[in-house]
């Protein structure tokens, strides 16, 4: 008997979780499909975004996106081989950065902003540009990218750098052959979380890449991405609401095709090089 | 030689037997490691003090005595790997070929490549049998495919796997039973063409029959390569070693207490505390 009412509960509790979401994606799927056509992906923004599309919009998010994986992801990786390798683990000079790391991603976005424009936009000399608004967002994806490919690299087992040791391997092919291929799921698990939150931010952006929707002419040039769109159809324009969800269903489709690039392309890497448990 | 492993005893056994076959045992002892004097710390605490001995070339040296009593680790010394272990301090001298194997300066891969080790518990690569073995030797600027393969061949067939596994060299090294996979962590260490072989209790992890066979091939490595062997079984230890060393834990650090001519140590133990150990009254 009770027994069945935990297990009831378990059920509604998951029941009420996955209707959120179905609701949330129905919700955006029926209000945004009506606005999806070629003239929307394809055009540029007219009456504050009332009318026309999203295509500067749309090249401009990619960019800052790309602009915050390229730095985020070699630096990100890079501290985590450092931290999970050639670091003693849980010794007080790695504790402390993991410690100033997991502070660092709890850090309201706002405040990163804050930083991004004092320093990218304003001490670096680089202004409300794409470049300012991608170094920002890595700032932000950093401190997650680098705790996740971290636990990742160290929960893989410490029989194959014995191994590897007792054949005297060298620690960058154990790390190249063997442990980086074993975490790569772990590793894009987080890439994606870290890219998700990127893409998702508004309030960083809005300081740092602006909020100009004519289509960017170089990475110097400021440029508008999707959510600061949304933002800003949903709360300064009057009657945008159909574009606003139009966005929105852009938005949540580049973050699914995101999702699936990368795991395709991490998981075909890995899958090549080592047997995947 | 191989009555008392239990594959004469009846027991059909789904493997083949290497080719390597037991070299004459050590009449003439020739030292192939002098350890001298050893002590081993961690973090300040001693684990392992003071111990000399001979390692013997071409023999099977087993180390016996209870748990937490330094076996382990005084074999990690002698390829360095307590150079990974956090907080590993080493004393005294190792001389393998009169060089001193502990001196701050010496080329631990070449070390290694001399010394090869076995782990308790198999450690394969995650990768397919024949990239397990063909890493350490790209590792070792060994490129050309001819001879990658005839090594292959031949370490296979020296742990006699080959026949159980050379239809399927690519598929996962992960995926072969714990005896394969041990015989094929051994195989991956012989594939460097070591002289020295540390085992820290190779079968213990495996099942009866797994670890005959594996039994089986140390004991056919004997005379081609130097062996020493740490292991809780002391049936085992009688069975295949040429030389036994006994340590026990006196004043909270772990001690040689005696080594001898195996028989002579299980049949006429000179130490009470060995007397007392291989009869099962203590440890």
């Amino acid at each position: 008997m009770a027994d069945r009412f935990f297990l009831l509960t378990l059920w509604l509790i998951a029941g009420l979780v996955t209707l959120t979401f179905a609701w949330l994606l129905g919700d955006i799927l029926i209000k945004g499909v009506p606005a999806i056509s070629w003239e929307f992906l394809s055009q540029a923004p007219s009456r504050a975004g009332r009318q026309g599309g999203i295509w500067p919009i749309l090249v401009s998010t990619v960019l800052i996106l790309s602009v915050a994986i390229c730095v985020a992801l070699p630096l990100g990786l890079c501290s985590a081989i450092w931290l999970a390798e050639f670091t003693r683990r849980d010794g007080p000079l790695g504790r402390r950065i993991g410690l100033a790391l997991d502070i660092l991603a709890g850090v309201p976005s706002i405040v990163i902003g804050l930083f991004g424009y004092a320093f990218f936009s304003g001490f670096l000399g680089l202004g409300f540009s794409i470049l300012s608004g991608g170094l920002t967002l890595a700032c932000m994806m950093l401190p997650i990218l680098v705790r996740t490919a971290e636990s990742g690299l160290t929960a893989v087992p410490d029989e194959w750098r014995h191994a590897a040791a007792a054949l005297g391997m060298r620690r960058g092919s154990v790390l190249w052959h063997v442990l980086l291929p074993a975490a790569a799921p772990a590793i894009t698990a987080g890439l994606l979380l870290a890219v998700g939150r990127a893409t998702a931010e508004t309030a960083a952006l809005i300081f740092t890449s602006g909020y100009v929707d004519r289509m960017p002419e170089s990475l110097s040039d400021s440029g508008r991405a999707l959510a600061v769109h949304i933002y800003d159809l949903s709360m300064n324009v009057t009657g945008g609401d159909q574009a606003a969800y139009g966005s929105a269903l852009v938005l949540v489709t580049l973050i699914i095709v995101i999702n699936l690039l990368a795991n395709l392309l991490s998981l075909y890497w890995a899958k090549r090089k080592v047997t995947l448990a | 030689m191989t009555d008392s492993t239990g594959l004469q005893k009846g027991i059909e056994s789904p493997y083949t037997l290497g080719q390597v076959e037991a070299g004459s045992p050590c009449c003439e002892p020739v030292a192939h490691l002098q350890i001298r004097d050893l002590t081993i710390a961690y973090h300040g605490l001693t684990v392992l003090s003071g111990v000399s001995l001979d390692v013997y070339r071409g023999c099977i040296t087993a180390l016996i005595g209870p748990s937490g009593c330094g076996k382990s680790s005084f074999l990690a010394c002698l390829n360095r790997l307590t150079d990974l272990l956090p907080g590993a301090h080493t004393r005294g001298e190792v001389r393998l070929d009169g060089q001193n194997i502990l001196a701050p300066g010496l080329d631990v891969k070449q070390l290694r490549q001399r010394i090869g080790m076995i782990f308790q518990k198999p450690n394969p690569f995650p990768l397919s049998i024949r990239r397990n073995l063909e890493l350490p030797l790209l590792e070792r600027g060994i490129r050309q495919r001819i001879e990658i393969n005839r090594r292959i061949e031949n370490v296979l067939r020296d742990v006699g796997l080959w026949d159980e596994v050379a239809t399927r060299l690519n598929s996962p090294a992960t995926r072969l039973s714990g005896g394969q996979q041990q015989r094929l962590c051994i195989a991956r260490a012989l594939i460097l063409e070591p002289e020295i072989l540390l085992m820290d209790e190779p079968c213990s992890a495996l099942d009866p029959l797994s670890s005959a066979v594996v039994e089986d091939l140390i004991l056919r490595l004997r005379g081609r390569y130097t062996v020493i062997i740490v292991t809780h079984n002391l049936a085992q230890a009688r069975r295949i070693a040429n030389y036994a060393a006994f340590f026990w834990v006196t004043e909270q650090s772990g001690k040689l207490i005696e080594f001898n001519r195996c028989q002579s140590l299980f049949e006429a133990p000179q130490n009470s505390l060995t007397e007392a150990y291989i009869a099962g009254t203590k440890g």
